[in-house]
């Protein structure tokens, strides 16, 4: 089968932006020995909200056909219950296949795609500023990264029981920055590798 | 017994009831912890969407402090999603032999260094094999009989490491529970996902998942959970998933704190987003079957 290699294009000169791994090249070869048995479809709890089962994304994408695949919701709709990974009679790391392929669209992929990458990437924004992750400002950042009006109005039954339970707050800042080096030499060893 | 203790964010935020009835319990059962100073997250279901590397130095650092600070002993995590990805760094490092290299060449930033020697242990792995029901039935004050339990595992607790516990058919909880006096529903929706982080993404496939398992729980007084964002999509989304009669969800440590005699308070009970009055009501029964 023919290689596609992909140029390494990391999608924002941003600081919180992260290189793409090996590309589509990379993943392909996380599921070659695909047999296409469809054991990974029949496992998966979310396959039925998916456009393209599992098995049908692994031949496109052994195909090379990285526009097809990144236009597919399945791999967004992953939520790494390892089902699949724990079944493929190939054994398969298919749970890791479908992270690459997330950050594969974040970084490659259209608008579309990278708006949905916003909700991954503005959680590590959270963490490399606050070393532990806060979640209301996390949610505050999403919100604002996501641009959506209605979005937050989702959230506020949540909001309100977790409120009323004393669970909504700042938590503390005692490791805000430490994780500042780490995520830089990350990012500079990403930049080269 | 000592373990190194990594509570992990959720622990220290909405998920404190979690935390405080671990260490209760814990306690009580003769468990001593030693939490790893100036831990930080471990990058949760967020960080392998974002970078791989990151995805294996974030827990990897927090291992190597462990390590520094905590020699020998093992690490136990509560919650599932960073128990395994605790637990992948030392897999990853020996399927590929490049990336102990490529760690610690991160980790060299802060001055660490991770050797791959530590073990990482899910709570419920420490409860049901190091304490075991015996120790745990030997604690109970209230047995909770006639109450009916529901164990819900996940996923990342059971799968893709199956260290403890058939990823399949799950059971690691069931003489735990027989040790409090309970029964356990049988049910085999135990291992099946609650749609993580999809409920933020995709709340209405997430939605889909939760449902199934809320009536397939429909015999249960009460399903106990071993990670915060299972407890959250469990609890929280009931309404939205269109449940009609609220079931009760708690932390297995709850419930053992429960049967150990620590009072609401002690185990946080107010903290939990549904507990019903039924609950409450069959655990004031248990309470006065003992005097
Ligand atoms: S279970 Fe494995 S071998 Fe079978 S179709 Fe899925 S990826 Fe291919
Ligand atoms: S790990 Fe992802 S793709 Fe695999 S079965 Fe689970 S949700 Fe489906």
């Amino acid at each position: 089968m023919k290689k596609n290699t992909h140029p390494l294009i990391s999608f924002t000169p941003e600081t919180h932006q992260h290189a793409v791994d090996g590309g589509l090249a990379a993943i392909q070869g996380m599921v070659r020995a695909c047999m296409q048995c469809g054991t990974c479809t029949a496992s998966c709890p979310n396959a039925f909200a998916m456009d393209l089962a599992p098995r049908q994304m692994w031949r496109l994408l052994l195909f090379g056909l990285q526009q097809e695949v990144l236009e597919s919701r399945t791999f967004w709709l992953c939520s790494s219950c390892y089902s699949c990974t724990l079944r493929c009679p190939r054994g398969l790391p298919l749970t890791a296949a479908m992270a690459a392929l997330k950050r594969l669209a974040g970084a490659e992929g259209d608008h579309a795609n990278r708006k949905k990458a916003l909700f991954y990437q503005e959680f590590m924004r959270n963490v490399e500023q606050n070393g532990r992750v806060q979640e209301m400002g996390f949610m505050c950042h999403y919100f604002l990264a996501m641009r959506d009006p209605l979005l937050p109005l989702e959230y506020t039954p949540l909001g309100l029981k977790l409120l009323g339970k004393g669970k909504l707050h700042l938590g503390g800042s005692a490791q805000r920055g430490r994780l500042g080096p780490l995520f830089a030499k990350v990012r500079s060893m990403e930049g080269a590798s | 017994m000592r373990y190194a203790y990594y509570p992990g964010c959720s622990l220290e935020a909405s998920a404190e009831e979690y935390d405080i009835s671990t260490r209760r319990v814990l306690n009580r059962l003769g468990v001593e912890l030693s939490e790893i100073a100036d831990w930080t997250c471990c990058g949760a279901s967020a960080v392998e969407p974002v970078s791989r590397l990151l995805t294996l130095a974030l827990p990897a650092r927090n291992l190597a402090l462990a390590e520094r600070d905590a020699a020998g002993l093992d690490m136990l995590v509560p919650c599932s999603a960073c128990y395994l990805n605790h637990l992948r760094v030392s897999r990853e490092c020996a399927a590929d032999r490049t990336l102990p290299g490529r760690i610690n060449e991160a980790l060299g930033a802060e001055g660490l260094s991770y050797a791959g020697k530590i073990r990482v242990r899910h709570l419920l792995d420490v409860l049901a094999k190091d304490i075991g029901p015996e120790a745990v039935a030997a604690q109970v004050s209230h047995r909770l009989e006639g109450l009916v339990v529901a164990p819900y595992y996940g996923c990342q607790a059971l799968r893709p490491f199956a260290l403890f516990d058939d990823p399949e058919h799950p059971r690691s909880m069931d003489a735990l529970i027989s040790a409090l006096g309970a029964t356990v529903l049988g049910w085999d929706m135990g291992g099946r996902c609650c749609g993580a982080s999809l409920m933020a993404t995709r709340r209405d496939v997430a939605l889909v998942s939760v449902a199934a398992i809320l009536e397939a729980a429909a015999g249960a007084d009460v399903i106990v959970t071993v990670c915060p964002m299972c407890q959250m999509n469990l609890e929280a989304y009931q309404s939205q998933a269109h449940h009609a009669n609220t079931i009760s969800v708690l932390y297995l440590p709850q419930l053992l704190g429960l049967a150990f005699g620590l009072s609401d308070g002690q185990t946080l009970l107010d903290k939990n987003l549904a507990v019903t009055d039924a609950l409450k009501s069959k655990l004031r029964a248990c309470e006065a079957a003992r005097i």
